[in-house]
Parts: structure tokens; sequence; C-alpha cells
């Protein structure tokens, strides 16, 4: 049985514990990038970005959490929101990342989860440019690529995720998958009869389904994920030059790659793979 | 409705239970607070005020609330009002409203040197005293009981002019949607929502809870807020009650303990009064009697048994009848020595040592340059922490140095950084929000030289007594005779690296209490006796360890509902105080829906099916009247829930107790950009100022400082930062200052977002970078945008993050009746740029 996460941003409060969790189990370095030296302390803090309380910005070789602040404020402050989510890798069904290395050193566990393995991997950063999230990312100190496990040593001990289990609210849920999609549809019909006409579940399709997907509050690009993410499926289909359109499709060959816009206004059971022929 | 708080935020863990409230029972959630913060963005409604106008806010809850059809039709609250609250109470026909002598009440002292009330004309309207019970008085409780004053006056119709809710009526009629608008600058469309929210979800079936924390503490009318909130509460019948309350969220861990267990200067373990050489307490006696014959009536008649028992348990054997247990060795206070006042006198030259322990006043106090001045003037200062904090570092590198103000080579005092343990590292309790005790096991050893506080405060409290031990002098008897027996127990230590680490077991119990001749843990608070016969640190935590080796902190059995086998929450595992009030007067659950603490008629007896510690007389039949010339329970009705009150009510109207005023009035901030819209008196009148050299205050509407702001913490980082600005992981979160600004502001300052900005005030300048974002608001006030920023006030010089110290910018005023300062708002202003680094910042 395929183990994943339900995140449910609808209760996410943006306190990052997640983050700081992920890096405590799994012994991830403050990131060299947000730091600059200092002759007392060694390093000073230095990553101020101005993005709301994002100060991170992005998942990277040692950060692989990440968590989105998106203010929705007009002028006159009418239906204002500010959203919140927590990013890590998907453990896709059709993972871009493993289907490009050239020395699979990307593996998928029993139970469902994909981790690159440190000591196979040889630095070619072809999951890097594979991963339509962009999750995967190069470690110069490592000389390899790196990106959440989904906890696999924990996980294969009967433990729940680092970042479930500081979740103070249960915005992240970590479970079998089925289960989870189970708690995911139930909460998505309750907040549609609450009028939360813009909510969505991410990640029942895309990717032929993620391991670990999302319960949003607006469309998925507001919250950076592609609509239609594409999946190369070898090495060669990673992109060299700018990509457009049509030829994509084509390129990748058979990839599940669905239009949110289009399936927001049906029953999403109904939804197949086929239905990607409709989008644009 | 969460308001003076941001939950989410500050306290994320316990967050959870709202939003489970919120997507398991579909609680709406409201949030009323002059930022739109994470806790705003999951809550259903936001409603945004000016800072420093909740009372106006509130205040207009409470006359929407009594003019309401629904709330004058529904028995409910006519029942839970008449008879659980003093709104049928007389007052002293002499007693004049802010609304006659326009803001301000009967019995101010003009006298410009010390402002105060004489508290006379607030006085209930009361019955001759009854003739007394004993005619000798062998003890305390007997002189209580020849003490007994008349019962108070009341008209249950409520329609006499002089009754509690005639006055109060009066006092808030202004109090309208439109002057919330006004003051507030808060839609009169989102005031009603909130209102009928708040309305529609309170009665017999469903309760509405009003949570807080610092956002209403850090006010010049913190403690009128809070009570604003616990008068809206009793109107709508929600104290006592399941789901309903006024629930303080606490600034930090155990912070609830440190209060219980009196680190506040003015009060014993147990919120006992501390000896003070300004009233009438002389003796022992004297002690007993000035403070506990107002209340006596309630069940604080038991104050003579909780007083000898705490003097038992400093002085143990020495304690006698005859010494009057010690009393005339206790220390006394002589004025205010709360935090605020502390670093004046230290300013001062009149105080020249300092334990800070747990704290970092060098950024977390008020006009922190200021503070950080005053610890040059010591002669010694032990810090206790784990980094070397601003304050520890201050001689050698704060912009004070730096700027040339204080030169290390001229500064005294005599600096000891010794490190601390962490919660890990030690056993012991905390004390939470709800008042639970939870204990926590030691899990490893500190590194290196690091120990507890326990370890730090029990050797230096031995060492002492042994430098004493051998003095004849009579003032040092305290000393001598202080019972300190907490070494450590050998099977506690065996394990441990530290085997002089004390017992932190042998401190609970001491203040659980026991009995002195056999040492034997109390099972209750009802067995403590004024004749020195029992020892009890704290009354009110009697029942943690109910027997010997029974630790009811330690307890970890959940269920879904109270839990009441989890923990230990006092008094006597009550979760939710003056629960009879759950109950109608005849004793019957008010509705099935909230049913909790109810009377059994086959039984004779109140019962709590969910295990709950029932907050009264387990016999007291519901109809009964309490004895006129009696004390404690036996004064009570069966009808009266408010237990800790002498009436047994709970008070819309305080004729004691509170020293600026019996009902909260809506007061500007003592620094703010606009006059009071409501009276010609703009600020608290009896707001604590201390009008002296590096201390200047703003004007109210000052043109120098036309811009309002807030100080407040965030998630990522823990209070002064002491915590978590050492840490990297912590520290990449949220890097360096930053001050959230509106872009109007902005567009009209002329900055970008990212931006450095200078802020400043009379007391220094900072600098920030901008956050520019559209949740934060100009206000329109009276015709004029008033502009607001917010500054969260963890960084400093050391650590990993760092920035420049907010509190370079605050001031120190404070409330009247707790000390406590006005973070939450005072005045600015900003400009573009950095700061010319010799003007004193980081």
């Amino acid at each position: 049985m395929a183990k994943g996460m339900f995140v449910d941003t609808s209760v996410c409060i943006g306190c990052k514990a997640c983050q700081v969790a992920c890096k405590e189990w799994n012994g991830l370095a403050p990131e060299p990038k947000h730091f600059r030296s200092d002759p007392e302390t060694r390093i000073v803090a230095d990553n101020f970005t101005g993005n709301s309380y994002d100060n991170t910005e992005t998942l990277s070789a040692t950060d692989w959490r990440h968590v989105r602040f998106i203010e929705q404020f007009n002028e006159a402050r009418k239906g204002s929101r500010w959203l919140f989510s927590s990013d890590s890798c998907k453990h896709c069904t059709d993972a871009g990342c493993m289907n490009v290395c050239p020395v699979k050193a990307i593996e998928r566990t029993e139970l469902g989860n994909v981790v690159i393995r440190q000591d196979k991997c040889i630095g070619t950063k072809n999951c890097n440019r594979g991963c339509p999230y962009g999750v995967a990312k190069y470690s110069e100190v490592s000389k390899t690529s790196r990106k959440c496990t989904l906890c696999n040593d924990r996980i294969h001990s009967g433990l729940v995720t680092a970042c479930s289990k500081a979740c103070p609210t249960g915005s992240i849920r970590f479970g079998d998958v089925p289960e989870l999609r189970k708690i995911a549809d139930s909460r998505l019909a309750q907040l549609k009869a609450l009028g939360e006409t813009k909510a969505n579940i991410y990640g029942y399709h895309e990717a032929k389904g993620l391991n670990v997907f999302y319960l949003l509050m607006d469309k998925p690009a507001v919250y950076g994920l592609p609509e239609n993410p594409k999946v190369p499926q070898r090495p060669q289909d990673l992109p060299r030059i700018p990509r457009v359109g049509a030829l994509d499709f084509l390129a990748f060959g058979m990839t599940a790659v669905i239009s949110f816009r289009e399936r927001g206004m049906k029953d999403a059971d109904n939804v197949s793979d086929n239905e990607s022929d409709n989008r644009n | 409705m969460i308001m003076g708080s941001n939950m989410a935020e500050c306290h994320p863990i316990a967050f959870r239970w709202p939003l489970k409230a919120k997507t398991e029972h579909g609680a709406v959630l409201m949030h009323v607070d002059p930022r739109f913060t994470r806790t705003s963005a999951m809550c259903d409604i936001h409603a945004q005020i000016r800072a420093g106008t909740d009372i106006a806010f509130l205040g207009a809850l409470i006359t929407f609330v009594i003019n309401s059809e629904r709330w004058k039709n529904d028995p409910f609250f006519s029942e839970y009002t008449v008879n659980y609250t003093n709104a049928a109470t007389l007052i002293n026909p002499e007693f004049k409203d802010t609304e006659d002598l326009n803001g301000v009440f009967s019995g101010f002292s003009t006298d410009p040197k010390f402002k105060y009330y004489d508290n006379k004309s607030w006085a209930y309207q009361r019955q001759a005293a009854p003739a007394p019970s004993v005619t000798e008085a062998k003890t305390f409780s007997d002189m209580l009981l020849q003490r007994v004053p008349g019962r108070p006056k009341t008209d249950p119709t409520l329609q006499d002019p002089h009754c509690v809710f005639q006055i109060m009526k009066r006092h808030y009629s202004r109090y309208t949607p439109e002057m919330v608008e006004k003051v507030c600058g808060c839609s009169r469309e989102t005031f009603l929502k909130v209102a009928e929210t708040l309305l529609n979800n309170s009665g017999r079936d469903r309760t509405s809870n009003i949570t807080y924390a610092v956002g209403w503490t850090q006010h010049t009318v913190g403690v009128q807020i809070i009570r604003t909130a616990g008068m809206l509460q009793a109107l709508l019948g929600n104290i006592g009650r399941p789901g309903g309350g006024v629930l303080a969220l606490r600034g930090h861990a155990s912070i609830q303990g440190s209060t219980d267990i009196a680190t506040l200067y003015h009060s014993l373990p147990g919120y006992l009064n501390m000896p003070d050489g300004r009233k009438n307490h002389v003796t022992l006696k004297d002690f007993i009697l000035t403070e506990a014959t107002p209340q006596s009536t309630s069940y604080w008649g038991n104050y003579p048994k909780f007083a000898v028992s705490y003097f038992k348990a400093q002085f143990g054997d020495a304690a006698t009848k005859e010494n009057n247990y010690g009393y005339d060795y206790h220390p006394k206070i002589t004025r205010d020595h709360s935090h605020l006042p502390m670093f004046v006198e230290m300013m001062e030259g009149k105080i020249k040592g300092f334990l800070c322990l747990g704290q970092n006043p060098g950024v977390g106090g008020q006009n922190a340059r200021f503070q950080r001045k005053a610890l040059a003037k010591l002669d010694w200062m032990v810090v206790r922490d784990f980094y070397e904090t601003e304050t520890s570092a201050f001689w050698r590198n704060s912009p004070e140095i730096k700027s040339g103000e204080l030169k290390t080579a001229d500064i005294k005092t005599e600096v000891f950084f010794l490190p601390s343990a962490c919660v890990p590292e030690m056993e012991g309790s905390f004390t939470n929000t709800q008042r639970l005790l939870q204990y926590h096991e030691k899990a490893a050893d500190p590194p290196n030289d690091a120990r507890s506080n326990l370890w730090f405060t029990y050797h230096l409290g031995r060492k002492l007594k042994e430098l004493y031990a051998g003095s004849t002098s009579e003032r040092d008897w305290a000393i001598r005779n202080l019972l300190w027996d907490y070494g450590p127990e050998p099977s506690d230590v065996a394990q441990w690296r530290i085997k002089d680490e004390p017992s932190a077991y042998k401190v609970l119990k001491e203040i659980n209490g026991y009995a002195w001749s056999d040492k034997k843990p109390v099972p209750s608070f009802a067995n403590l006796k004024e004749d020195g016969t029992t020892a009890c640190g704290a009354w009110i935590y009697s029942g943690v360890i109910p027997e010997e080796g029974k630790n009811n902190s330690a307890r970890r059995k959940a269920d879904n509902w109270i839990s009441p086998e989890w923990g230990f929450a006092w008094p006597a595992n009550r979760h939710i105080m003056y629960n009879r009030a759950s109950a109608d007067l005849e004793g019957k659950p008010w509705s099935e829906k909230k049913k909790f603490v109810w009377w059994d008629q086959n039984a004779h007896t109140w019962i709590s099916p969910s295990g709950e510690g029932i907050d009264f007389l387990l016999t007291k039949t519901p109809g009964s009247t309490g004895k006129d010339n009696g004390i404690g329970f036996d004064s009570l009705g069966g009808g009266d829930p408010f237990i800790m009150r002498p009436d047994g009510k709970a008070w819309l109207f305080a004729p004691f107790g509170v020293v600026d005023g019996p009902l909260p009035s809506h007061y500007e901030p003592y620094e703010s950009p606009v006059h009071n819209a409501l009276y010609n008196q703009e600020s608290n009148p009896l707001a604590k100022v201390w009008k002296v050299a590096g201390n200047p205050y703003h004007l109210v509407a000052d043109p120098k400082y036309p811009i309002v702001v807030s100080t407040y913490r965030l998630t990522e980082h823990y209070l002064s930062g002491t915590m978590s600005r050492w840490l990297p992981w912590l520290s990449e979160l949220m890097p360096e200052l930053f001050c959230e600004t509106s872009p109007e502001l902005a567009a009209e300052t002329g900055f970008k977002n990212g931006d450095y900005i200078t802020i400043r005030t009379a007391r220094g300048e900072i600098e920030a970078r901008a956050l520019v974002t559209r949740r934060m608001k100009p206000f329109s006030v009276e015709g004029r945008t008033v502009h607001q920023i917010g500054l969260p006030w963890h960084w400093g010089w050391q650590a990993t993050a760092r920035g420049d110290v907010v509190n370079n910018l605050s001031v120190l005023v404070a409330d009247p009746n707790v000390t406590i300062h006005e973070g939450k708002v005072f005045t600015c202003n900003v400009r573009a740029g950095r700061v010319n680094k010799k003007g004193g910042a980081a």
C-alpha cells in the first residue's frame, strides 16, 4: 500500500514547524545561501526577501520543505485572504526524476516513496530538470542531488513523517494514500458546502497521481503548481530549449496531464487521463 | 472570538483546538485585531480596529447585547444575569459615572502628585451588619466572623437607577456601532456581524468563548479591557459553562505557574497578598484582617488557613503561634517593585545587584536603551541563560558602547554569566493557560557547567544559609530558619552525571502542602488549618500530590473531553472555574447540549459525570441561602456560583479591587495620534508614568509622531530570541528585523518593499527592512488618516539573526493595576533610509 501525505492547506497556519522538523530529523544544514559570514558567530542570516513571510523562497538541497505565503488583498481589502501551503516532494506515481536518471540512482520503495540513493547518485542533475515541480536539487557539498525521502527511515520503522508529526493543526497528514483520499474528499465536500467554490484537490491525476497531494483554496497556479505537469519519460525527453505547447505533449508521449481549470467544472471521478487531449 | 491575541502565530500548538472546532464542529472563528495576521487568515470574520480601541469595541458589544430583542426576551439571559451577576446590586447613591464627570468616576483625587481613586462611593448598599455568631475570638476565623458585613441590597427587577445594570447601561449608552466606526475605524457592518455572531452563539444551547493574550494586557488599560470581556461573557451567560469563558493565553511557557507561585512582587504564592509596609500589615493579625475581611464571605474566608500554612511552609519548626508563625521576619514590600520601577531605581543607583534568570531586558525591556544604561549602574549582575544574551553582553558591544554613550572601561558592573540547562535537561512542571500542571521528566544531563535554575536557586540558598548559620542577629532569623529541604534524592540522581540536582518533587510536595506532624501530603486545600499543624506553599495547588509518591501532574490519560486524568488543573482539578454556573438556579443543566455540572436530587449532591472537579460545595442545595453571619461557604447560597467573590456573583461592576474604575471606559493609549472622542479625559487618568531623564513621552496628537506602532512576536522566533536567534534553522526563517507597513504609508513616505526605513521616537531610533503589505491598513479616524505600523521585536545585536532592538523605541508607561507596559500601542515617525549609526542603533 502506497504511503503518502495529504496536505490540507485550508488549515495550514504557515508556522513552518514542518520545515524545521524536516531539517532536524534529516540533519539538514542551514541553507548556505541564506547566510553571510561573521567573525563572532561564524554565520549571520542574511536572506530577508520582502516576499510576505517567506524568506527561504524555494526547495533546495538543504530545504526539503518550503511553506508558501500568498497574500490576496485588493486595495479596498475586501475579501482578503492570506493562503499558506507547505510544499515538498510529491512522490509522483510517474516520477520524472526516476525516469531521467541515467544511473538509476532514484528508486521507489515498496511504500511508494521515491528516494535518491546517495550512494548511487553521480550528480548528473538530470532529476533537477526532470522534475516538473523543481523538487530535486543538486548539492555542491555532497556533489549529489537531494530531496525529501518521505522520511524513508521513519516510515520503514512504523513512524509518521517528521513534518506531519510536527504539524500542529493536522494540515499535513501521513498515511495510506486511499485513506488520505477519503479524508481529502470529505474535507473538500465540506468546504464546497461552505461556499468555497475555488477549493480543489491537486494530485489525484497529475503525474499519474501524487502520493503527496493537496487541498488547495485556489487554482494550482496560485500556489506555483503547474496545472499541466509535464513528466519526462526518458533522459532524452529533458528539455534543452524553451518548449511550446502541443510539442511537449508529443515529445513526452503518454503523460498524465490534466487541466484543472476544466476539471473544476466536472465531477472529479469522471476525469480520466484521456481528457488531457482536451487541453488548450 | 480571538481579540488581543495572534493565537495562530504565538500559540500555534493550542490553535489546533479552534481549528478543530471550526472543521469538525462548524464553529465560527472571529478575529478582532489591528493587523491581518496568520490568525486572521484562519478566521471566518476579521474585524480590523485601530490599536488601543478595544474597550470602545467591547463596550459597544455590551450595549448591542443588552438592547437586543433576543437578550431582552430569552429568559435564559435574565435568569443568568439577575442571579449569577451583580447586575441587581444597588450601588452607593453618591456614585458618579464617567458620563456625569466627563471621563472620570467619583472619588478621583485631584492631587497632581498622587493620582488615585477613593472607592467609597463605588460600594454596595448594604443591610445592617448581622449579630456576630461568636462573642469571643479565639482564632483568626473567629475575628472574621465578628466582622461580617450586611448583605448587599438588590433590585432583581433591574429597574432601580442605582442598580449595577442601570449604571452599566448608562455608562455604555454612547458606545454604539456608529461610535465604533468613528473611534475604532471598523465599519458598522463588520462590527454588527461580530456582535450578531456572538449573540446568536450564546444562550442555553450554545456558548461562545473569548480568547486573548498580551494584545490585551500590554495597554495602560489592560486590566479594564479584560474586565470588559468578562462583563460581556457574564451578560451572555458564557462563564462557568463548557465552551465559554475568557481564555487568557499566557505570554510564554509556565507564565501561569510563575504567577501562581508568585514571581510577582506584590503577591505570595496562591494569590495571597504580599505583606506591605504601606498597609495595616503590622502583625499577622493585621495582615489577615486587612486582606481577608473584605472577602471573608467568599471562599477567601479560609484566608487564615492559607496564610498560616504558607508561613509554616517557609519557616517550619521555627514558625510557632507565639512568634506569629514567623510573620514578623517575612519581608514586606514598601512600594511598586515591579520590573519598570525597578529599572528606574536601578538607573538612580538604588539597586546594586541583579539576578537575571530567564529574561533578556536588553532586548525585551521597554525603553531598552534606558534599561541597558541602568544595567551599567549596578555593582553586579548574574545572568543565567543558554547563550550570551544582549543583556549579558551590554558592557562590551551594546549600541551604547558602539555610539560612545557608554564606555566599557567606565562600567563597574561585574557580570557573572552562568550557563543554564534547557527544559529536557531538568525535571519539573509547567502550568499552562488552562491552569493545567503538566510534569516533565529529565531526559539528559545538561552539558558541562550548565545547570537548572532549580539547582542554582537551591544551592544559592543553601550557601547563604551556611553563611548566616552562626549569626545571632535578630534580623537574620528568617534566613537562618528558612525551611530549605529540597536536597537531592539519591534514587533520582543515580542515573545522572549531576549528583547534586535538588528534588523537584520535594518542592512540588511543599507547594501542595502537608501535615506538619507526619509530613503526609494534604489531599486538598480543604484540609489546611490555621493553627500551624499544616504547611502549604501555595494552597491553590493542593491536590497535585494528594498522597506521598503520587504526582497527579504526571498523569497522561486523555479522553476526548475534559481529560480529568491528564495532568492536574488547579484548583482541585477544576478545568472550568465557577462551573456551578453550568446549571440553572434549581441546579438543572441549562440544556442537554451544554450539561456539565448539576444537582442530583436523589443523591443530594452536585455531580459531574465528565470527571470534572466541581467548583462548589458538593452538598450545598441549589435553593438554599447562606448564613447572614457566616464566612466562606457558610455565607454563600446554593445559587452563588462565583465563590471567590464575597457576594458569590460575577462582577459587572467592581466595587473594589480595580484601582482605575468600577467600569471599563475607553481611554486613548498614553501616546495616541488622536484625541479621545468619548471623554475629555484623554488616557487612563491613573496610568503609571516615570517622568525621568531618558524616558520622554510624546504628546497626544503629537504632530512629530503621527504614526501608531504595535510591537509583537512571530511564530519563527521566541520572545527576545534567546531560544531561537542562535539556531540557524530558525534564523533563516526570519533573518532580520522588518517593519510591516501599508502600501499607502510607503507611497506617502517614499519607500519600497525591502528598503531600509528608519523608525523614530523620542526614546530612540532604529532601522528595519520594510515589508509593505496590504495586510496593514490605514484607519480613518475623525476624518483623517491614521497610519499604523507593526514591529516584531525579536532581534538584537547578538546571535545568528540580528536586527535593531525594537524596544529602543518604546517607553516606560504602565497599567495602574499591574504595572504592565503599553507595548501594543505608542506613537512614532517613519522615514525612508537607514539610521545614522552614531545615533545609537545596533
